[in-house]
Formats: structure tokens, sequence, C-alpha cells
């Protein structure tokens, strides 16, 4: 039984639909790929899933999609089952990250094809596939094929042609990734607008975590088949709940200290721990680069002194890295501060005493 | 200097041309000719062989035959092969070799040996199902495999068949669906090169048809050829032509990507 479709197919798509997924795993080849996800998308709600190559995340999209088979667990749209239905069934929407435009087709016939199987009749579907190309800014391009239109135009057709169906869901599987960083940005902010604009639940799958952080409601961070972090783009980045979070989104320095009584005692200095309950023993703390403040000081000598080796301009801010004679240590302040500092200059660090996550040395454990 | 060369690669060409040109043309204008002469040397040029081609009731019907088979076998092959390799290269990629292996097999069995084979399963097909000369479709379809299936196979290599699938699939198309309306259009090109072989295989099938007891074209030109010398040269030549006419139109068939669209937006 394919997902019913109401009379107000256009009301319910702009108050969207709950999206639940209930222990899904996916097992191939007796390799896990994904562990038991539980995700639940509130209705008009854009989730990115976050995570480095094989952490599961499409097979996750692709489970939703129906294009995959699950090993255990369900997949509910607005409290309707669809776990075992076909992709062709499931009515979702789904942007690919290869260019998948049909190639044979104009733009305006690759928007209308969805509608074609869906019944609607052929002024209908004329008018509403104009109406999609309009709304990705393309209509005077909807007599082009695909070898016409540039990676960027090709993704918003795509967009344009998932959309067309007034889906239940929307799933883009790392749609920006073969583009070029400025289209990418652009693009990205295209894909929110349309997204706000109709209000349809979208999940959104990518290992870029600027882009994550930047279009999401929620980032889910995954690592190895399992989610390791789900909450606000805000939260994941400044209060990361495990060590692979805090490394993977954002940069993060890696000092060698030990914990001591709830505390992490890194270069003489104590920083409290999110976590005050770690067994004592030796650690590496992770601290973020704008945690980092520097002083100059030509005569500075100690565990938190070092030289200043380069200055990365980023714009408004600018990265610093400085030399501690054993590792390097990054901070990032505004571009106006880091001019204070070039290349050479002694330096003295200080580290904001936030609550920091740690990651074991293992090698350092052993030793121990 | 980019002139003198251009130049040297025009007559090149140009040479090529007409060296293949008149390898090909020469024995069709010989066949010609000969099939033209009158009963004697003095005799002037005649007609009458390629009048006597619709007149002589077996060659018709072993015309009628080969083109009936020809059509049968593109349409069967393209019915066994194009779902198949599709599904194989989609859902059971590991079967990839082991397909190709029994489609290119033919290849490597000489035709006699082939026949050999079916002889039995012939005779077993003319007692119980039936003695139609239509029947040879089945052998047919295993002749063109190894041609047919390499040409499908560059034309499902030359697109992004996974992501096409799922991106129609996604889109509400059952397979059928997936492989009329986004595979077939995309390697029309591969289809027509695949009909075109099995068509020209077909026509000029002789060893098959005639150790298996069936009168196809080429059989019947042999047994012309005992009864009128001119009349089973001029049919030759008229094949010769019917296949170059065909591959003209199976050309014109495989229109630009253009022409497809502006049809199917009509």
């Amino acid at each position: 039984m394919a997902v019913s479709r109401s009379d107000s197919d256009g009301d319910r798509q702009r108050s969207g639909i709950e999206v639940r997924l209930e222990k899904l795993r996916r097992v191939f080849a007796g390799v896990v790929a994904l562990d038991e996800l539980s995700l639940t998308l509130a209705p008009g709600e854009l989730v990115a899933l976050l995570g480095p190559s094989g952490c599961g995340k499409t097979t996750a999209l692709r489970l939703v999609a129906g294009l995959d088979d699950v090993t255990s667990g369900r997949v509910l749209f607005g409290g309707a089952e669809v776990t075992h239905l076909g992709a062709n069934r499931r009515d979702v929407g789904m942007v690919f990250q290869a260019y998948s435009l049909f190639p044979h087709m104009t733009a305006m016939q690759n928007v209308a094809f969805g509608l074609s199987l869906h019944k609607v009749g052929a002024a209908d579907r004329k008018r509403r596939a104009g109406e999609m190309l309009e709304l990705v800014g393309l209509s005077p391009h909807a007599h082009k094929y695909a070898h016409q239109l540039s990676g960027g135009q090709q993704q918003r057709v795509a967009l344009a042609r998932a959309l067309a169906i007034q889906p239940t869901v929307l799933l883009l599987d790392e749609p920006l990734s073969a583009l070029d960083a400025k289209v990418r940005s652009r693009l990205r902010d295209e894909i929110r607008r349309v997204q706000l604009e109709v209000g349809i639940t979208t999940l959104f799958v990518t290992h870029d975590q600027e882009e994550a952080l930047a279009i999401a409601d929620r980032v889910g961070v995954m690592n190895k088949g399992r989610l390791e972090q789900l909450g606000p783009p805000t939260t994941i980045y400044s209060r990361p709940a495990t060590a692979f979070v805090a490394e993977f989104v954002g940069l993060t320095n890696r000092l060698h200290g030990e914990v001591k009584a709830g505390q992490v005692e890194v270069r003489g200095v104590r920083l409290p721990l999110v976590e005050p309950n770690t067994s004592d023993g030796p650690a590496i703390a992770l601290i973020r680069p704008e945690a980092v403040t520097l002083a100059s000081d030509g005569d500075a000598v100690g565990p938190l002194t070092g030289t200043v080796i380069a200055v990365s301009f980023l714009g408004a801010t600018s990265r610093v890295s400085v030399d501690l004679g054993d590792q390097m240590v990054l901070a990032q302040m505004s571009t106006a501060d880091a001019s204070a500092h070039p290349a050479g200059t002694r330096v003295r660090l200080t580290l904001r005493p936030d609550p920091v996550l740690i990651a074991r040395d293992e090698k350092a454990s052993a030793e121990a | 200097m980019i002139g003198a060369r251009r130049l040297k690669l025009g007559v090149f060409r140009l040479a090529v041309f007409l060296v293949m040109g008149a390898f090909f043309l020469v024995p069709i204008g010989a066949m010609f000719e000969f099939s033209t002469r009158g009963n004697d040397l003095t005799a002037p040029r005649t007609l009458d062989a390629w009048k006597a081609i619709i007149q002589v009731p077996d060659l018709v019907q072993a015309i009628t035959a080969s083109l009936e088979l020809a059509t049968i076998t593109s349409v069967a092959m393209l019915v066994l092969l194009v779902p198949t390799m599709v599904w194989v290269r989609l859902r059971l990629p590991a079967l990839n070799r082991i397909v190709e292996f029994i489609c290119l097999l033919p290849l490597t069995v000489p035709a006699i040996a082939l026949v050999v084979g079916m002889v039995p399963l012939y005779r077993w097909i003319k007692i119980n199902v039936s003695d139609s000369i239509l029947m040879l479709a089945f052998a047919y379809l295993v002749l063109v495999l190894p041609y047919t299936y390499r040409t499908l196979d560059a034309g499902l290599a030359s697109i992004d068949l996974k992501t096409l699938t799922e991106a129609a699939r996604s889109l509400g198309a059952g397979w059928g669906t997936v492989i009329l309306r986004v595979v077939v259009p995309n390697i029309s090109t591969a289809i027509l090169n695949a009909c075109l072989l099995s068509v020209a295989l077909v026509l000029g099938e002789f060893t098959f048809a005639n150790l298996l007891f069936y009168e196809n074209l080429q059989v019947a030109i042999l047994y012309e050829s005992f009864v009128s010398a001119g009349t089973s040269i001029a049919v030759a030549v008229a094949s010769l032509l019917f296949a170059f006419v065909v591959l003209m139109i199976l050309s014109f068939v495989g229109r630009p990507r253009e022409r497809v669209a502006r049809a199917e937006e009509a």
C-alpha cells in the first residue's frame, strides 16, 4: 500500500509530517553499517546527518528512501509504517550526490516526469513543473538538457524535480559535494530557503561540517553506524557530547594532560571536565582554538609559552599557529587581535576555563 | 605548415574512402552486371532476373521468413538482454562475469558445432511444437548473443545506471517504467546497433538453416542458383542493398536528443 495522498496535499506538505526511525539496523555481509539508529524528525524540520565516510549516514538515508532493505527496525512517516514499501511507493523526493537528471529530457521534462507517474494531467503537469523551476530560479533554462546546464543548475533542477511530486519527505544525499565552494555555499542557502518555503520534513546527509551546521535545525553526528550526538548546531559545536564529535566538528587542539580529582591538568593549568566522574590518569584534553588566547611576551618561558609560526587569514577571524616546542597549538581570534602576533613573536597562551572533553591517550595509559 | 598537413590528411582520407568504396562496390557492381545479362553475350541488358524474384514463390516465402526471423530475433534479444543486464548490474553485480561468459560463449563455438548440438533439440521441436521456420529464432538468438551483449554492455556502461534508476524509482517509477522510459532512451544508440547486428546476422545466416532443414533467404538463394544463376545473384544483391537501407534507416532513427525530447514534450 502506498502512502496515501489526501486531497489537501499542498496543506499537508506545508505543515510537514513527522518522520521516525526506530532502531534501524543494516548489516552488509556481516559488517554492521547502521547500528540501531533511532531518530525523530519533527514536521517541517531539517535534520542533517554528519559523519565521515563509512559512518552509515548514506545507508540511513537509503533505508528511509526505500532504496535498500533494513535488517531490522522501522521507518514511520506520519505514524504510518513504510519500512517494507518499495522506493517507488514511499512518496519521498530525493536529490542525489551524483548528477541524476535524465539526460534525454529537458529540465522541464525532468521535473514533469514524476508528475506524469502520479497521473497528473498534461496541463497541470506543465504548470506545476514551471512553478517548481521558478521556485529554484531556473525558468529561463526550462528547455535545456542536462549537458547544457552547470553542475549547480542540474542540482537545482533535481531539487525542483524532487519537490514537484509534493513528497512526504525530502532526502538530500550530499547534493552539494560535486560543486565548487562558491556554488556550494549559494546553493546550500537556496536549498534552505526552498525547504523553509515548502515546509517539508527533510533529512540531509553530508560529510561537510560547515554545510551541516549552516543549514540544519538539528545535526546528528554519526560514527561507526551509531548516532554519537543529536542537537542544534550550536550545541554540537560548543558542547560536544563525545571526543569524536569534538574532533570531527570544528578544529580541536589535542593537549596531553592528567586527570586528577574531576579536573584535567594541562601544562600546569587545571581545567574543569565535561564529565567530572572521569577516572584519574593520562588523557588528552580537547580544546577549541577559540578557547586559546595569546599575549605577546618577549621573555616568556614555561609550559604555555611558544613562538608564532604562522597566521592564517580567514576573513573576520584569523588562525594563529603556535609552536610550544613539543607540539603545535591553534588559536583563533579576530583578525585585529591576530595582527598583534606576527610570525616569530614569542607569546604566552591562556586557556579559557571552559569544561573540556578528554580523549584517552591509549599509549600513555598502557605505559602507566 | 598546418594547411599542408591538413591537405595531406584530406588526400589520405579520400584515398582510403575510394579504395574501401571500390572494395565493397566492385563485387556488388559485378553481381549487378551479371544479374542484368541477357541469355547470350550479344543479348541486350534485361531486368528479367530481378523481376523473377517476386515470381518465385519459394523465394518470396524465404525472404518473408528471413525478415520475420530478423524481427523476432531482434525483439527477443532486447526483451531478454536489456532487463537481464540492467538487473544484474543493479542487483547482482557478482553475476556480471558469469552472464558475460554465457553470452560470449557462442562466439567461441564454431557454427557447425552449435548446429550439431541443436539437431536433436530441433528434431524434438519439429515433432512436438512446430515445424515453422520461425522456430529458428531460438537458434538465432544464441547466435546473436555475443555481438549484441557487447554492444548493449557498452551502452549501459556509458550511463550512470544506478543513480538514474534510483532517481526514477524515488519519483514513483516501477521497474517497467524505469526500463522503458529511463534506461532505453539513454541507450537507444546501443539498442539500434544491437538490432542492426542481429538483423545483418539473421539475413546472412546459412549454416543453421541449411543443416536444420529450413529454407531461409540464403538457402533459397542457393537453391535458386541451381535453377537461375541470374535470379539468385539478383536476390543476393537485393539482400545486400536491403541491409544497407536498414542500416541507413536505423542510423536516422538514432535521432539526436533534441528531437527525441521535442517528440516527448509534444
